[in-house]
């Protein structure tokens, strides 16, 4: 039976780990490739990397980084990060990156989206999408890593990347990420309703029991958190044991 | 040793590459007839879609260079299932090694397709798994699967029950991607390069 996937995230900045709190006061959490080699001997499913600061300039550093990350971890990986061009995606998929996530630069120009899907397929092709809840009860799509707010309703722009071909949503709860209280359970349940593609539930995760929440009730198909990881506060075995015990398919 | 992994218009081929350097083993990339032949294993990996794929392989000569091939061949993902008879992908007649045939997943049930992540192979009957445990998990990335038939060598479920290995002769196929399988894919590498 296919299993839940837990992924830690490892964002990166000049070639550092990185986690900031509700988007902002970034500390240092490690060198990536060590990090992700023992996340991978760990269990983690997956691992994803976004590059924080990743710009034409930094572009190059990402690609090295990206073929040294594929020439140590056994599981695939997602490089995300600034990312707004077939050629873009041609060079990290070539160093070996199974996935590649876009946002703003999506959101910008939405017709990416079906271009890396007919390029490259679906399969590698994750839409990133930071959310957060406004007072009037609603969901909206933010860009430039949560600090544009759009007038687009996150359930509108997940049903149009998917339309072009994203074979994969990220969620992030801006309202939730570096909270460590809890994922957010009804966006991410109605996009994981509502959409035929996986769902990737991010932010806010900070104790095992919002694992289980997340992947049962709010019906998401993976849960990804960082710096709980990072700072050793939930051990990837001792989380997948617990959902386990819970009725959680998980690979151990 | 000469492993070679065959280079056409398919993804992935960096990614079993590095995999096999990370245990060990340097394959050559090529579409050159002589050195497929030449070579001692194959290796036919793809990510991408089958009628393309077929088109390619088709232009160039290198459907008959692969069905010619005497030595071990193993196919991996797209390359599994282009290696059987027909895939619903496009209505593609494939390379017809193994007779079993290509189907959409259905996605009753509220599955999605295509089915992404790990999920258990069983059933297993090969060399190809020797010293992987039964049910061990693969990671997975597709749409289509290939149905169960007398050369299924393992089997997986996601709705339907599918073949998640293949075996004719010398040809191998596994729809999972044993480079991305951690420990138990590394395995399935090493026995496919050592054992077969």
């Amino acid at each position: 039976m296919l299993t839940k996937r837990i992924i830690p995230c490892l964002d990166i900045k000049d070639g550092r780990t990185v986690k900031g709190v509700n988007f902002e006061n970034i500390r240092d959490a490690g060198d990536p490739v060590e990090l992700g080699a023992l996340y991978a001997r760990e269990g983690a499913d997956e691992l994803v990397f976004l590059d924080i600061t990743a710009t034409n300039e930094k572009r190059k550093t990402l690609s090295e980084l990206v073929n040294r990350i594929a020439h140590h971890i056994n599981i695939p990986f997602t490089v995300g990060g600034g990312i707004s061009s077939v050629d873009d995606v041609r060079v990290l998929l070539q160093n070996g990156a199974d996935k590649i996530s876009v946002n703003t630069s999506a959101f910008r120009r939405p017709e990416l989206v079906s271009e890396l899907a007919k390029e490259f397929g679906s399969q590698c092709v994750v839409a990133a999408i930071d959310t957060r809840m406004e007072a009037d009860g609603q969901w909206y799509v933010y860009l430039n890593g949560g600090r544009v707010k759009t007038e687009t309703k996150c359930i509108d722009w997940a049903h149009n990347v998917v339309d072009r071909g994203a074979g994969e949503i990220l969620l992030t709860s801006m309202n939730n990420d570096g909270t460590k209280k809890g994922f957010a359970l009804d966006i991410t349940r109605q996009l994981a309703e509502a959409l035929p593609v996986p769902v990737i539930a991010s932010g806010g995760g900070g104790i095992p029991d919002h694992f289980v929440e997340v992947l049962e009730a709010g019906k998401a198909d993976a849960a990804l958190a960082a710096s709980i990881f990072h700072f050793k506060e939930i051990a990837i075995p001792e989380l997948k044991g617990y959902l386990q015990e819970r009725g959680i398919a998980v690979r151990l | 040793m000469k492993l070679v992994i065959i280079k056409y218009n398919a993804g992935n081929i960096q990614s079993v590459l590095y995999a096999l350097e990370r245990i060990g083993r340097e394959a050559v990339v090529t579409d050159d007839a002589a050195q497929i032949v030449a070579a001692d294993k194959v290796i036919f990996p793809g990510v991408g879609e089958a009628s393309t794929a077929m088109e390619y392989l088709r232009e160039r000569g290198l459907d008959a260079v692969i069905k010619g091939v005497r030595q071990p061949v193993l196919g991996i993902c797209l390359g599994m299932q282009l290696m059987c008879s027909y895939s619903e992908e496009n209505d593609t007649t494939c390379l017809g090694i193994f007779e079993e045939k290509v189907r959409k997943f259905s996605g009753e049930g509220g599955l999605k397709v295509p089915q992404i992540g790990w999920n258990n192979i069983y059933d297993l009957r090969s060399p190809l798994f020797e010293g992987v445990a039964d049910k061990s998990y693969c990671y997975f990335v597709h749409g289509y699967y290939a149905a169960l038939g007398e050369q299924t060598i393992a089997r997986t479920g996601y709705g339907e029950t599918f073949s998640s290995a293949l075996h004719r002769d010398n040809f191998y196929g596994v729809q999972f991607h044993p480079e991305k399988s951690a420990q138990a894919g590394e395995r399935i590498l090493r026995n496919f390069i050592d054992l077969i």
